[in-house]
């Protein structure tokens, strides 16, 4: 047989561009604009504590900061848990149901790690990934025998299982209803105090509950030592993930979500490559999980409900699955949404609209009554819907719509901006 | 020996009897048609040759092994790549993606996790696929998505995919099924554009009489389930069994 | 022995809400191809519709009792409900004591009346969409629907009680000839099943006899041949979605006084139903209400004390467990239909 290939000099003389889409390495073995998002994030989760308190403390608008330690740590560890939720569905399409299991063991291994062992997080982290790896490798190996909404059913059933079996049979190893916490008369037989106190976890003595306070005027900014180590693990997440994203693995994978059928016949095994992408996936989950572990030294079953595993499912298709920074965001509104917009009561609407006539103010805080407060569950519903009706690339695909809108409008102003424009790959 | 043998297949569904003591021969470097009128076989043929159907008797052997039982991936892997009756491509990929996936499977094997390497960053596929590109002149397409592809480019496209794997048989399962006349030209054009650049063995099932003696070098005739004749083009075209089984009863 | 029937008779109003929700889905999924999460929500709104007929039947106003006075001496006020005033007061209050089975009728117009809005004014665009997307919107919808619920009707449980006819329980057992006081069995629970076997029945004879019927059931086979005879399918379908709406939201409404309604009972029912549908095999009427109540019957079954003894825990994944063996040894299901939803 002979060489039919043409030789490659011609292909790049038929097209001198050709160039420009070997990529080229900015660092860390990413391109320009993925290193660019990466350090834009990086940026802003070592910010957050600043970002994310822009109030000043004691003012009206104090209630929408949400920098404190607990809802920071949150934002990180739900984002991690969506970022590998999004391996699996963003880029395969096959939509787990019962990913919550997932973090529900990695936290069940992270806490006996801790009781057993020692405060210290990183055994406990390190276990966690690794026994919801397994876990997630033995659902996964029966779960992808099957697609679309069997599969759906299957990891559903799983997780439903898990529950159930962590509530009642398993109370030895889970605690049951109750859960599991660190107690004083743990083991711990590597921590010198075992026995004497009750242990905090700890980074090689660094408390994970240990803050740093910063005043400013009147603004007050919290640094939490349990948030660092949690948005570092996250980063690093983030960046394992952009560059699976990039890599011939990533490419297989939406290859499995685009066409099946076609990928078997170009000889390609598809089941390792979703089982792979699924085990990923699962540890990532187990990974948040014991990072919860590791900021509140508790857990219990309800973590593995499958509602639970709705939200992350909630969090990626809102942010946008298949993005890279969709996932995180979502899993930030949400947590954002859950924690500060639930807050708001109607004394405080009738705060806001108090500029109103009377009439109108009430009849405006009984519109929006219902959407906030306890009810953001329906704004979230809502929102939720439209975006998988109308936004299907989710948040990330919204703000790219109205960056082109705006791109579209500098061109119709000016002529240097209009090529700026146009050079700007689609995206 | 020829690269593909057909021997002694049978295969019924309940009562019927879709094949009956099937023998076929696709020799090196022809093409060989599989024609017949609707209802003779064809895809019953056609899914014992790619592992979909294992049939009741007698054996199918491609180079030298038996291709019976084993999974798509298997068969591919073995040397055939399969052409659709609609071109499957990878619609949400681009182009140039959905040419990098069957040199990445022809190189790597069925499975292989390169899940921290740039994908383009790899020069010898990124190579050899703009290299594939350039050969059915679909380079300045390469960023475009699949899925936007007219009908005549993802076809090409296809064929694109399946040649850039070097196969050694190129299945085609009606490739023009459903097509309006000028792209079943088009189709016919691309095929013998291929054939002219390079030795290859293919293997076309197909009803259309046009699209079979425009291409083939060899065509056997299959109807009730049995192979009438296997003759080139010439001879069968005035056949008089064939008249009567297909020419007579199609038109 | 006895033990055993007294478990199949447990498990039977279990069973029959199983069966009347996977039906309901598996004709939504069968006629449409619409995977519907918010079938659930759906269930949960039948339910409340129980209590609303309920409430408006209550509607009361105050009226100053003379004969009476309350602890300070003053007269007291009784709040009245206007039902009284129309129909009387003997009359009204057997009127509130049946508002459960009265409901049925309350219940069948509204609820064909949000399936129709529902198919109309969402699922309808997401025909062609693929079964992710489909999931993913009905999974919102019943959050939205879920939530509505919440924001009117709180989060505590409303306890709907049965007309006192049939509130309390029997002896069953005595019936079937065992000793007595062995099988007590409540009256409602066997309302309820004979309720669902209505229900199915009516479906099941809607299908099989009436021309809508045969349209409907040829359309499940194949849609787009049906189309071509120039039959306008869709708005058959979309009543058919009215019915399944309404079939769950009756399921719903004779539950209420199994088990008090609270907003999330619809997610509760629809994880289930779900595996039930898939077990009973995708698109098969018959195969949901067989494995709907096999499965409740089997749940039942799996709580049984010797049970438990043996494999603890096993009344907890039964359910699950049976999805996942059956899943995997027989795709399509118990009696599930070629072709469909295969990979």
């Amino acid at each position: 047989m002979t060489d039919h290939t043409t030789d490659p000099r011609t292909a790049a003389s038929a097209r001198p561009a050709t160039a420009s889409h070997a990529t080229e390495t900015a660092f860390l073995g990413l391109g320009p604009k993925d290193f660019r998002l990466l350090l834009i994030v990086i940026a802003l989760t070592m910010l957050a504590p600043f970002l994310l308190n822009p109030f000043p403390a004691g003012s009206e608008l104090a209630q929408f900061n949400a920098g404190y330690p607990d809802l920071m740590q949150r934002f990180v560890i739900f984002g991690i848990f969506a970022i590998g939720f999004n391996i699996l569905f963003g880029l395969t399409g096959y939509l787990s149901f019962g990913h919550a299991a997932f973090l529900g063991v990695g936290s069940y291994a992270a806490i006996w790690m801790m009781k057993l062992l020692t405060m210290n997080v990183i055994p406990a982290i390190v276990l966690s990934v690794i026994v919801a790896g397994i876990f997630a490798l033995l659902v996964g190996f029966i779960s992808l025998r099957r697609s679309g909404i069997y599969f759906s059913i299957l990891t559903l059933a799983f997780a439903q299982m898990s529950y159930a079996l962590a509530y009642s049979v398993l109370t030895p190893i889970t605690g049951g209803e109750t859960g599991l916490q660190a107690k004083i008369n743990d083991p711990r037989i590597l921590d010198p105090g075992a026995g004497q106190s009750l242990g905090r976890a700890n980074l090689f003595g660094l408390e994970m509950g240990s803050s740093y306070n910063l005043q400013i005027g009147d603004w007050s900014f919290t640094f939490n030592a349990g948030y660092y180590l949690a948005a570092i693990v996250m980063l690093v997440g983030f960046y394992l993930a952009i560059r699976l994203f990039r890599s011939p693995f990533g490419m297989m994978l939406r290859a499995v979500k685009s066409n099946q059928q076609r990928m078997n016949y170009t000889g390609l095994n598809s089941r390792p490559y979703t089982l792979a992408a699924f085990v990923i996936s699962g540890m990532y989950a187990g990974l948040a999980g014991g990072l919860m572990v590791a900021m509140d030294t508790q857990v219990g079953p309800e973590r593995m409900f499958w509602t639970a595993s709705g939200e992350v499912v909630l969090m990626t298709i809102l942010g946008g699955a298949g993005t890279l920074i969709g996932p995180v965001l979502g899993a930030g509104m949400i947590k954002y949404m859950e924690n500060i917009v639930s807050k708001i009561n109607d004394n405080i609407l009738h705060q806001w609209f108090s500029f109103l006539p009377d009439g109108l103010e009430d009849a405006l805080v009984a519109i929006v009554y219902p959407f906030i407060g306890k009810g953001w569950n329906l704004t979230l519903g809502i929102v939720f819907m439209l975006v998988v009706i109308f936004l299907p690339g989710g948040l990330v695909q919204g703000g790219q719509k109205v960056a082109r809108l705006f791109r579209r409008n500098n061109r119709k102003g000016g002529g240097a901006e209009s090529e700026a424009a146009k050079k700007q790959p689609a995206e | 020996m020829g690269i593909l043998e057909v021997k002694n297949v049978g295969k019924r569904f309940g009562g019927l009897k879709a094949l009956d003591n099937v023998n076929l021969s696709v020799q090196e470097n022809t093409v060989h048609a599989i024609i017949g009128p609707n209802g003779a076989g064809k895809s019953t043929l056609l899914n014992c040759l790619i592992g979909k159907l294992i049939p009741d008797t007698g054996s199918v052997m491609f180079d030298g092994q038996s291709v019976l039982g084993r999974k798509p991936h298997e068969i591919n892997q073995m040397g055939i790549s399969r052409v659709f009756q609609t071109p499957e491509i990878f619609g949400d990929l681009t182009v140039f993606e959905n040419v990098m996936i069957p040199i990445f499977a022809r190189r790597d094997g069925a499975f292989a996790l390169h899940a921290f390497k740039q994908v383009m960053n790899d020069r010898d596929i990124r190579e050899r696929t703009e290299a594939m590109l350039a050969d059915v002149n679909m380079l300045d397409k390469r960023d475009a998505h699949a899925a936007s592809l007219s009908r005549g480019d993802k076809r090409r496209l296809e064929m694109a995919m399946c040649l850039s794997q070097q196969p050694k048989l190129l299945l085609l399962d009606e490739p023009t099924a459903g097509m309006a006349r000028a792209d079943t030209n088009n189709t016919i054009d691309l095929l013998k554009e291929i054939k002219a650049k390079r030795d290859i063995t293919m293997c076309i099932i197909e009803h259309d009489m046009h699209v079979v003696f425009s291409l083939a070098e060899r065509i056997t005739v299959l109807a009730q389930g049995t192979p009438l004749v296997e003759d080139v083009p010439d001879n069968i075209k005035g056949h008089p069994k064939v008249r009567e089984a297909y020419l007579g009863t199609a038109h | 022995m006895d033990a055993l029937i007294l478990q199949i008779l447990n498990g039977l109003d279990k069973g029959s809400a199983y069966a009347l929700i996977a039906l309901g889905l598996t004709l939504i999924f069968g006629t449409l191809g619409v995977v519907n999460f918010a079938h659930g929500a759906l269930f949960m709104l039948g339910a409340f519709c129980a209590v609303t007929l309920n409430r408006i039947l209550t509607l009361s106003h105050t009226v100053v009792d003379e004969s009476r006075t309350d602890f300070l001496g003053n007269p007291m006020k009784v709040d009245v409900p206007y039902l009284f005033d129309i129909v009387g007061p003997d009359t009204g209050a057997k009127l509130i004591e049946w508002s459960v089975p009265l409901s049925i009728l309350f219940a069948i117009p509204v609820m064909i009346l949000i399936g129709v809005v529902m198919e109309r004014g969402l699922i309808k665009h997401f025909y062609k969409r693929p079964h992710a997307d489909q999931i993913l919107v009905t999974f919102g919808l019943a959050i939205v629907l879920q939530e509505v619920v919440k924001y009117f009707y709180g989060a505590n449980p409303i306890p709907t009680p049965a007309p006192s006819a049939f509130s309390g329980s029997f002896d069953f057992g005595v019936l079937l000839g065992f000793d007595p006081y062995v099988i007590i069995y409540p009256y409602w629970r066997l309302v309820y099943f004979a309720f669902a076997m209505v229900v199915i029945a009516a479906v099941f004879a809607f299908l099989q006899f009436s021309t809508f019927g045969m349209v409907v059931r040829a359309g499940m086979a194949d849609r787009e041949t049906v189309g071509l005879l120039g039959i306008n399918i869709d708005r058959r379908f979309t009543i058919m979605f009215g019915i399944a709406a309404a079939v769950a939201g009756l399921a719903g409404v004779m539950y209420t006084p199994i088990n008090p309604p609270n907003y999330h009972m619809g997610m509760d029912f629809l994880v289930l139903s779900f595996v039930v549908v898939v077990v009973g095999g995708m698109g098969s009427l018959p195969g949901a209400v067989l494995a709907g109540f096999l499965l409740g019957i089997l749940e039942s079954l799996a709580s049984m004390g010797w049970v438990i003894d043996l494999i603890p825990g096993i009344n907890q994944i039964i359910i699950y467990l049976v999805a996942i063996v059956v899943l995997l040894t027989r795709p399509r299901g118990l009696m599930g239909r070629k072709g469909v939803m295969e990979d």
